[in-house]
């Protein structure tokens, strides 16, 4: 290699009759030889800082897997008070919360990303987007505060009596209004993920081939079924993926909801008005109290579930990424 | 391609025209095409006959895309272009107002210069498009699908693989498949921009064969910087240069007698 290297050198410096020398090592450049080794080293040092988070994670969380085994995963209260630890609620409202704030995100955002791109005007589609992607970078504990101080009252003298008057009769709107719990948290986590959602639905949108719109348009199609037939599938790959993405985010947020859910669970119902915690809440909210012991391995386990929870996500996404991709991804090229 | 600079710069003298004798379905009259600053199409008058082939041929950048575009209304979607002058197709002017551009689509299909096949299989490619025009039972779109394949002179070679991706078949194949997906929407015009422009010689010679019997049945219009193949194919002939239209006529003559020394100087290969 580095022969060859100076043979052209020579070649193409021959006119100028200057070659330029270089330093090699293992007949590598050495700039080359520094970057290749020294990116590896880095990712060796981050694998092996992720590995070590686990460890501790897991060691730290013994004592509470060998007292309460899986049950930890289903009971119900978390009772320093009686060394009685169980996360069930946590999970439960964790789960809910996310899944309640992908349901209204995912169509929201994918809807307002189509709108951006297909059907607004130039102009105002620039200054939408900018203020959609402002909306990513607000802090999170700031929409925790407003989620608090606004949206909370607001869902306990209107919106929640409102619910329990046109829907009572379905089993989500049933408790008592109070404002934090498991259905405020949702619709904040849902206005949290929705510029995600948003930024990465149009992302993929605008990157489909302009020829597949002219196409479909060219047989007759209406802006609609530009949309349907040509923008969605061909952007469905990345947009699951944005979903999975924000659906992610939803399960680790921890501040905003804190503020939000009520803190306080004593069994799983459906009620959405109820208080409720979740597994980032109950890490939140129990740290500063926690005690060495028990107590303290139930925090940190409540951790070790949420690692893997979120890991389990992001398995799914994957193989699911990778399998309709596999059905798409050429089309992408060709087309 | 080659700038014509040693061209006098005469953009607008006016086309060197022999009207067709067969009745005329789209009539371009004083076309003009802008974007923004550029003037990219020069007040073109160009009657295209029905069932016939019509070669639209230049040098890239002559404006022959933009006047294809121009009569299907795809440059509605381009905010800085600004189209005037008249197209009447069947008599109404489809740059006027209050038209159905949905249903102008329709009757006008057009191919593009690039294979543009959809992420699905070979018969959706084809059905959908039966559906997107509406109106049909799904009994009657698979008989569509069939006959379009067949006119397309796809059938035999995709009969049996029909739910497999339209992504699979080979350039040539997704080209006819286009032709087919357009022809299964039922037009009256096909609008051909370069549509062997990417193809190899063996595929280009099917195309070419397919348009020739489609001319049977269908007005096309086909633009192409091979002159082989606008000789081989057209019965009119227009040449573009620099958004004009210099010269229109039956192939015949525009190729044996051209009356611009420009359209001469194109057809004997001294540029572009
Ligand atoms: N969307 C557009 N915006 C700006 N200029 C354009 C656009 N489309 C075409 N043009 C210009 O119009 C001229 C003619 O282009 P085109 O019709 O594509 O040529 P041809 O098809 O003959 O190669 C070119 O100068 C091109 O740059
Ligand atoms: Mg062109």
């Amino acid at each position: 290699m580095n022969e060859v290297r100076s043979v052209t050198g020579a070649a193409t410096s021959a006119a100028t009759t200057h070659r330029r020398t270089r330093i090699t090592v293992r007949g590598m450049a050495l700039g080359d030889f520094v970057l290749q080794n020294g990116t590896l080293l880095i990712v060796i040092a981050v694998l092996a800082l992720i590995a070590g988070v686990f460890w501790v994670v897991l060691a730290s969380s013994m004592p509470t897997i060998h007292q309460f085994g899986w049950q930890f995963l289903t009971n119900q209260a978390f009772d320093p008070d009686h060394n009685s630890f169980g996360v069930g609620p946590a999970i439960f409202g964790t789960i809910v919360t996310s899944v309640f704030a992908l349901v209204f995100a995912a169509p929201l955002g994918i809807g307002a990303a189509v709108f951006l791109v297909e059907f607004c005007p130039r102009r105002a589609r620039t200054s939408l987007a900018f203020f959609t992607d402002l909306l990513a970078t607000v802090p999170s504990v700031v929409f925790g505060l407003w989620g608090f101080l606004v949206l909370a009252p607001w869902m306990q003298h209107s919106g929640e009596p409102w619910l329990k008057l046109h829907l009572g009769f379905l089993p989500f709107f049933v408790g008592t209004p109070r404002g934090v719990g498991l259905l405020t948290a949702g619709m904040i986590l849902t206005v949290m993920i929705l510029p995600l959602v948003i930024a990465i639905a149009r992302e993929v949108m605008q990157i489909v081939p302009n020829e597949q719109r002219e196409a479909l348009l060219a047989l007759g199609a209406t802006r609609w079924e530009v949309v349907r037939y040509a923008i969605l599938p061909f952007a469905r790959v990345g947009i699951t993926g944005g979903v999975i993405l924000a659906l992610g985010r939803a399960l680790g947020e921890t501040i905003a909801v804190t503020l939000v859910i009520g803190n306080q669970a004593n069994k799983i119902s459906p009620d959405l008005f109820a208080t409720g915690y979740t597994l980032p809440s109950v890490i939140a909210n129990q740290f500063g109290e926690a005690t060495p012991g028990l107590f303290r391995s139930a925090v940190i386990e409540a951790g070790l579930i949420l690692i893997v929870m979120t890991l389990i996500v992001n398995v799914l996404a994957r193989l699911l990424i990778a399998r309709m991709g596999r059905h798409h991804r050429v089309g992408g090229l060709v087309a | 391609m080659t700038t014509p600079a040693a061209l006098p710069a005469t953009p607008h003298t006016p086309t060197v025209l022999t009207a067709p004798t067969e009745p005329i379905i789209v009539d371009a009259q004083h076309l003009n095409v802008s974007f923004g600053n550029s003037h990219a199409l020069k007040d073109v008058t160009l009657p295209i006959p029905a069932k016939r082939v019509t070669a639209l041929m230049g040098p890239s950048g002559s404006g022959k895309s933009t006047f294809l575009r121009a009569l299907n209304r795809m440059h509605d979607r381009t905010p800085s272009a600004r189209v005037t002058g008249q197209v009447l197709f069947d008599g109404q002017d489809i740059l006027g107002p209050g038209l159905d551009i949905v249903q102008l689509r329709q009757r006008m299909g057009m191919i593009f210069q690039k294979p543009v096949v959809f992420p699905k299989s070979i018969f959706e490619n084809v059905a959908f498009a039966v559906r997107v025009q509406g109106g049909l039972k799904h009994a009657a779109i698979a008989d569509r699908v069939e006959h379009s394949l067949r006119q397309a002179a796809l059938w035999d070679e995709v009969k049996d693989r029909l739910r497999q991706s339209a992504v699979g078949l080979s350039g040539g194949q997704q080209q006819r498949l286009c032709i087919a997906r357009a022809l299964a929407v039922e037009p009256e015009v096909l609008l051909l921009d370069e549509p062997t422009s990417a193809l190899d010689p063996v595929a280009t010679l099917k195309v070419e064969d397919l348009v020739r019997d489609l001319a049977q049945t269908y007005t096309i219009a086909i633009v192409t910087h091979n002159l082989q193949q606008a000789g081989r194919l057209s019965h009119y002939s227009g040449f573009f240069l620099l958004g004009s239209l210099i010269e229109f006529g039956p192939t015949q003559e525009v190729f044996e007698r051209p009356r611009d020394k420009r359209t001469e100087d194109f057809i004997t290969g001294r540029f572009g």
